[in-house]
């Protein structure tokens, strides 16, 4: 059963660090979760945060992180699926939150990191720092499980919680203006190839 | 044995290819495959907000081992350059778009005609596979080779219904 979760709000919420978090959850996994990194900062901290085979790193397509991550959800039914992803970003495919709640993959986690700002290319102001909330929008979308992850320690729980239960979730975090830590290797043939023999589909 | 429709056709070729996952932004003439789609328990088929969402949602389930193709009309393939050129293309994922061509042959629509003649020089920048099916006896052939070299080749495609094949759309007095 869908449950809201508590929380006090982004208004509330401690501004967190990107790096920091990233670190948290990727230290949680140990099932070979698949966590996609949508563009720029959220992909560059996964890939600091340490090598794994069950990663993808998007270089283009800003907004299909949650997408693809869909895709391998219902491809993949009995693996947890996270996509990582920029306040930017997701203002840009808010539909896919609506697709989620229609299909409800128990399976699914999405992350947000919402320092307000298109951080990447010169930190102008997205609409979040002026008011617009990913949560409330997420459960308007009908993704009952949305939350702000009032600090780290409440950001783990979340985590735990997004490990264990019935999904889908939509945990959101907000964060510092830090730069990522180190870019991720450019090279698309090789992350795809990767992050399928992570997923067990090439041998 | 009655002679099958595109749709039928083009529905038992996905299943011989093993399609199992069709997403789609609707169309009025692609609504009786995604019919026949939704009616059968063999696809997990569901519509989704934007082509490029679709475009996502097969890139990640084929990384992860499920087949899919995305159902669109034309105007829905203007809005995909960027996420064939940025994700299909580059890492190498066999998207297979299947497009019901409208803004030629009778098009009532000066917006709908414009943004068909985008469609092909945006295929050919990208160098993507592209046919259109013009006749019922090409249908099975074009559908099939197109989706067996998508995925032996690892590159995206097209599959272009044409009005000659679908009747289309046109406006109705």
């Amino acid at each position: 059963m869908s449950q809201e979760l508590e929380s006090r709000g982004r208004g509330n919420a401690k501004v967190l660090n990107r790096f920091d978090i990233t670190k948290r959850l990727v230290a949680k996994l140990k099932h070979e979760e698949a966590v996609v990194g949508g563009i720029g900062n959220t992909n560059f901290d996964l890939w600091a945060a340490g090598r794994r085979p069950q990663n993808f790193y998007m270089l283009g397509s800003m907004g299909l992180a949650v997408p693809i991550a869909l895709g391998v959800a219902l491809a993949q039914p009995k693996r947890r699926v996270f996509a990582l992803e920029g306040d930017g970003s997701i203002l840009m495919q808010l539909g896919a939150l609506t697709t989620i709640a229609m299909l409800r993959p128990r399976n699914l986690a999405i992350v947000v990191m919402d320092n307000g700002s298109y951080q990447i290319t010169g930190s102008q102001p997205t609409s979040t720092a002026a008011g617009a909330d990913i949560v409330a929008m997420a459960r308007g979308a009908g993704i009952d499980q949305s939350a702000w992850a009032d600090d780290e320690a409440a950001f783990e729980k979340l985590m735990d919680r997004a490990l264990a239960g019935e999904g889908p979730w939509l945990v959101a975090a907000r964060i510092d203006g830090e730069p990522a830590v180190e870019q991720t290797e450019r090279d698309p043939a090789q992350i795809r190839d990767r992050f399928m023999r992570g997923l067990g589909v090439k041998k | 044995m009655a002679e099958r429709a595109w749709h039928e056709i083009v529905r038992d070729v996905f299943k011989a290819n093993q399609v199992k996952l069709v997403t789609y932004v609707p169309d009025n003439v692609l609504r009786p495959l995604i019919d026949a789609v939704r009616a059968d328990k063999d696809f997990t088929s569901f519509a989704c907000a934007r082509e490029e969402e679709a475009v996502g949602v097969v890139s990640g389930a084929w990384m992860a081992g499920m087949r899919g193709v995305v159902l669109m009309q034309t105007s829905g393939f203007a809005t995909l350059a960027n996420a064939l050129a940025s994700l299909a293309v580059p890492f190498q994922i066999p998207v297979v778009m299947m497009i019901s061509e409208r803004g030629t042959l009778g098009e009532f629509n000066l917006g709908q005609a414009m943004t068909c003649r985008t469609m092909r020089p945006v295929l050919d920048a990208l160098a993507m596979e592209h046919h259109t099916i013009e006749r019922l006896d090409q249908v099975e052939f074009i559908a099939d080779r197109t989706i067996k070299q998508a995925v032996q080749t690892q590159a995206p495609a097209a599959l272009i219904l044409s009005p000659l094949l679908t009747g289309g759309k046109v406006l109705k007095k």
